[in-house]
């Protein structure tokens, strides 16, 4: 019965979307009907909050006879990845998308008194024209609700024993928030498109929801990555793997977005370009959604076999990325903007930050993407592996970094170049000191000591300024965000170029009372004691670590799940701001030996630490006094206007 | 021309040779960094070239893992139940869904003797998960050409994870 009933709710939102589609395109020039728009948007929120909890209910109460239950869960379960596992596969996480966009809707309808009605109306019938796609997709394709009747299995078949984790309780909304959310600017540049108006303040609009989107985003593939580190057990933290590189693209683009948007706002310039990027991001986002759930990834072939999903997203995608760039080829001409820079200005350097984003999103695009066409049109199959995306992004991200640390002291327009002294001194100091680090660690790896040398240069001018800002008194809230955004970008990138470089990676045989050394540690293997687990059992290591002083005792596991069967290695981590000390069991050997692979990974955390700091820097950039005068000087003579 | 319009043609020209020189970059480099796939009967037939990175992939033939017992090497045969089988030498951890019977993908080199040095190798996640490459070889030495849900293995839920590949562990 409640399946049912999730299911009769989905229908409902459907239908809803329809009518917000139709109101909120139709609508502009019909006040009487923006209202209904924004009561439809509500509905479309609330019947696909009661079809996810009706889909929850089902996993809560062990309801085996709904095909996706019986798929994804078991009673041995705990609770909570009862729960979970509501959006563990592909179904049920296609309910949290739309239950996302649901709620992103609403935020926007929320707020949209800030804006002029009929461009909130269009925006609103555009996101509804989208969750209709998304509604249909779920309900025609992957509905979540469907039956075993009279086959009902007494026996889930089990969560996939990795999806078992905090991470994945987390990971997937923060993703899906993100992806979804970049749908707000998409509609935004539409609506826009479609009103003939894109100005700085639609730009100004535009920033706070990119922001958000952008940021969630970020959290979200921070803690993909990190989630794969401590969950996967052999100690990387990004493999360059397309279902990684589908939540890559839409970044970049964002990112790109993220710029753009700052110097339409500021300078009213660089307006189709922007359009163009709001457009992409989300387009990327579809891409994603696409690669992902057609099968497609899995072989060409069993995607022509059963082509139902991937045919459905990818003329969807067609549907959206056609009608916007079609919508944008014939308006986006009307917007050309006289406004001139040169070389040295903060609009130049915007360009080449856009430049080298739009170049990395190529390069992904064309790893992700040859495998798959390479297959489609000769029938074999070849794998891109990880060297193709370094050869690209060490170069790129060096010239980012580059080109960032330059900007604290840029203009808009133009800049005198006496300012530049100090950002020529900063280098200096970052010179010397990175090259103190060369001969620290390593002395052949000058790639290194160049990308910590870069970082330090950035830091070293966003600290400044931000320090000579501070003695005035004017540190406006948006420009802490860029700076401590861009401090994360050259912590994370510091991360990058130290552990990957300067990690110890050994696998070797261990047996029990044996030691190793591991980057000046001492590692003694005290032998394997059997656990018990909720629905597992597990040989748990026991590893003495003795670090100088420090003793401690690490214990990884090797679990064998009651349900399905599965093997899973749960690696062991002592965790810190400068270095961790990983070790996983690899497989038993002859005896009592183990298999066993010990990791040190120095500034591993700084990979996510910094794209946690570049996120909160999005964050805190939305809590601008500008865009907190902008909200509440729109919403006063719009009260009034809606009273009269 | 006009001025106007002479600056959007050097413009437009500019931006087609910078795209023309990155798409000519993208072809070099991944060309450089592509890994061929070759099932049993190509390594066999020695279709498969000597001495490059490549990939291949079968099923690990029952009782032919053999350990080593001083180290982590160890050898195993794949075959594709067709008649077609090679050796393959690794020395590391497996993963950890390697197993007699199971289909596996490795990386690395042929010598010439025709044995498989390998520098990694791949398993599925799944029990119901097939490594894409060997979705078309024969999983069974009885008739049973392919996995029950083929199309959409249960992997689905490890699909909806950015980060879990495309549901390789190593």
């Amino acid at each position: 019965m409640i399946p049912e009933l999730g299911n009769f709710a989905l229908a409902l939102a459907g239908a809803l979307a329809v009518g917000g589609a139709v109101l909120g395109l139709y609508g502009p020039r019909q006040p009487v009907l923006q209202h209904g728009v924004l009561s439809m948007v509500f509905g479309q929120w609330g019947f696909s909050l009661i079809a996810f909890v009706a889909l929850v209910y089902a996993f809560a109460v062990d309801d085996f006879s709904v095909a996706y239950v019986a798929n994804q869960s078991n009673t041995l379960l705990p609770w909570y990845y009862k729960i979970s596992a509501t959006w563990g596969g592909h179904e049920g996480s296609f309910l949290l998308w739309i239950l996302i966009m649901g709620t992103w809707m609403v935020a926007f309808s929320l707020r949209s008194s800030q804006f002029p009605p009929h461009f909130a109306t269009r925006v609103m019938g555009t996101l509804s024209l989208l969750n209709l796609g998304f509604i249909c997709f779920a309900l025609f394709t992957s509905n979540p609700f469907l039956r075993l009747i009279p086959l009902t299995p007494a026996e889930g078949a089990d969560l996939n024993p990795l999806l078992q984790d905090f991470g994945l309780i987390v990971h997937p909304p923060l993703l899906y928030a993100g992806y979804v959310g970049l749908a707000v600017p998409f509609a935004m540049a539409v609506a826009a498109l479609l009103e003939g108006r894109i100005d700085a303040t639609w730009a100004r609009w535009c920033r706070t929801w990119t922001n958000m989107a952008w940021a969630f985003l970020t959290c979200g593939i921070a803690l993909g990555s990190w989630w794969a580190y401590y969950e996967l057990g052999w100690g990387g933290w990004w493999f360059w793997d397309p279902v990684e590189n589908a939540s890559f693209m839409p970044w970049l683009a964002a990112t790109a977005l993220v710029h753009s948007l700052s110097v339409t706002e500021n300078r009213g310039t660089f307006k189709s370009w922007t359009v163009l990027l709001a457009i992409t991001a989300f387009s990327f986002s579809l891409l994603g959604a696409f690669i992902v759930r057609s099968g497609v990834l899995t072989s060409v072939h069993s995607f022509a076999v059963d082509p139902e999903r991937g045919m459905y997203i990818l003329i969807f995608l067609a549907l959206v990325v056609g009608g916007s760039l079609a919508l944008y080829a014939a308006r986006a001409g009307q917007n050309t903007a006289k406004v001139g820079y040169e070389l040295l200005s903060r609009e130049f350097f915007m360009l080449i930050n856009n430049v080298i984003l739009v170049v990395s999103l190529a390069v992904v695009l064309w790893g992700t993407l040859a495998p798959i066409g390479y297959e489609a049109l000769s029938g074999g199959r070849i794998s891109i592996g990880t060297p193709f995306f370094n050869a690209f992004f060490v170069p790129l991200g060096l010239l980012l970094l580059g080109a960032l640390a330059w900007l604290p002291v840029l203009n808009w327009k133009r800049t005198r170049v006496e300012v530049f002294t100090s950002v020529y001194q900063a280098l200096g100091i970052a010179g010397v000191l990175g090259g103190l680090v060369w001969f620290a660690l390593d002395p052949a790896s000058l790639l290194v000591a160049g990308a910590v040398a870069l970082a330090l240069w950035v830091l070293l001018t966003h600290g400044r300024q931000l320090w000579l800002r501070w003695r005035k008194g004017s540190v406006p809230a948006a420009y802490l965000g860029m700076t401590l955004a861009h401090v994360g970008f050259a912590l994370g990138t510091v991360g990058i170029a130290i552990t990957s470089t300067q990690s110890v990676e050994s696998d070797v045989r261990m047996t029990p009372q044996s030691s190793m050394e591991l980057a000046g540690k001492q590692l003694i293997f005290n032998g394997i004691v059997e656990v018990q687990g909720p629905n597992y059992a597990a040989k748990q290591g026991l590893f003495e670590v003795i670090d100088g002083e420090r003793r401690y005792t690490l214990r990884p596991e090797k679990r064998q799940y009651f349900a399905g069967g599965n093997t899973m290695t749960e690696a062991a981590i002592a965790p810190g701001l400068f270095a961790d000390t990983y070790v996983s069991l690899g497989e038993p050997l002859e005896g009592d030996a183990w298999a066993v692979r010990a990791h040190y990974k120095p500034l591993v955390r700084w990979v996510w630490l910094g794209a946690l700091l570049m996120a909160f820097g999005g964050v805190l950039a939305v809590f601008d006094k500008r865009y907190v005068r902008q909200r509440r000087r729109l919403q006063a003579p719009n009260a009034e206007s809606v009273t009269a | 021309m006009n001025p106007k319009r002479k600056q959007r043609l050097y413009l437009t020209v500019f931006l087609l040779l910078v795209a023309g020189g990155i798409t000519a970059l993208l072809i070099q480099i991944s060309g450089e960094n592509m890994n061929m796939f070759y099932p049993p009967a190509d390594v066999v037939s020695g279709k498969a070239p000597v001495g490059q990175t490549l990939r291949a992939g079968g099923m690990v033939q029952e009782n032919s893992v053999q350990r080593s017992t001083t180290d982590l090497g160890v050898t195993f045969v794949l075959t594709d139940h067709q008649g077609a089988e090679f050796s393959v030498q690794y020395t590391g951890i497996l993963p950890d869904l390697f197993r007699e019977g199971q289909g596996i993908l490795v990386e690395g080199q042929l010598t010439p003797q025709g044995i498989f040095q390998a520098t990694e190798v791949l398993a599925k996640h799944d029990e119901n998960y097939m490594p894409p490459e060997l979705m078309d070889l024969q999983t069974q030495p009885s008739a049973n050409p392919t996995p029950s849900g083929s199309a959409y293995p249960s992997a689905t839920g490890m699909q909806s994870d950015p980060s879990l590949g495309s549901a390789y562990d190593s």
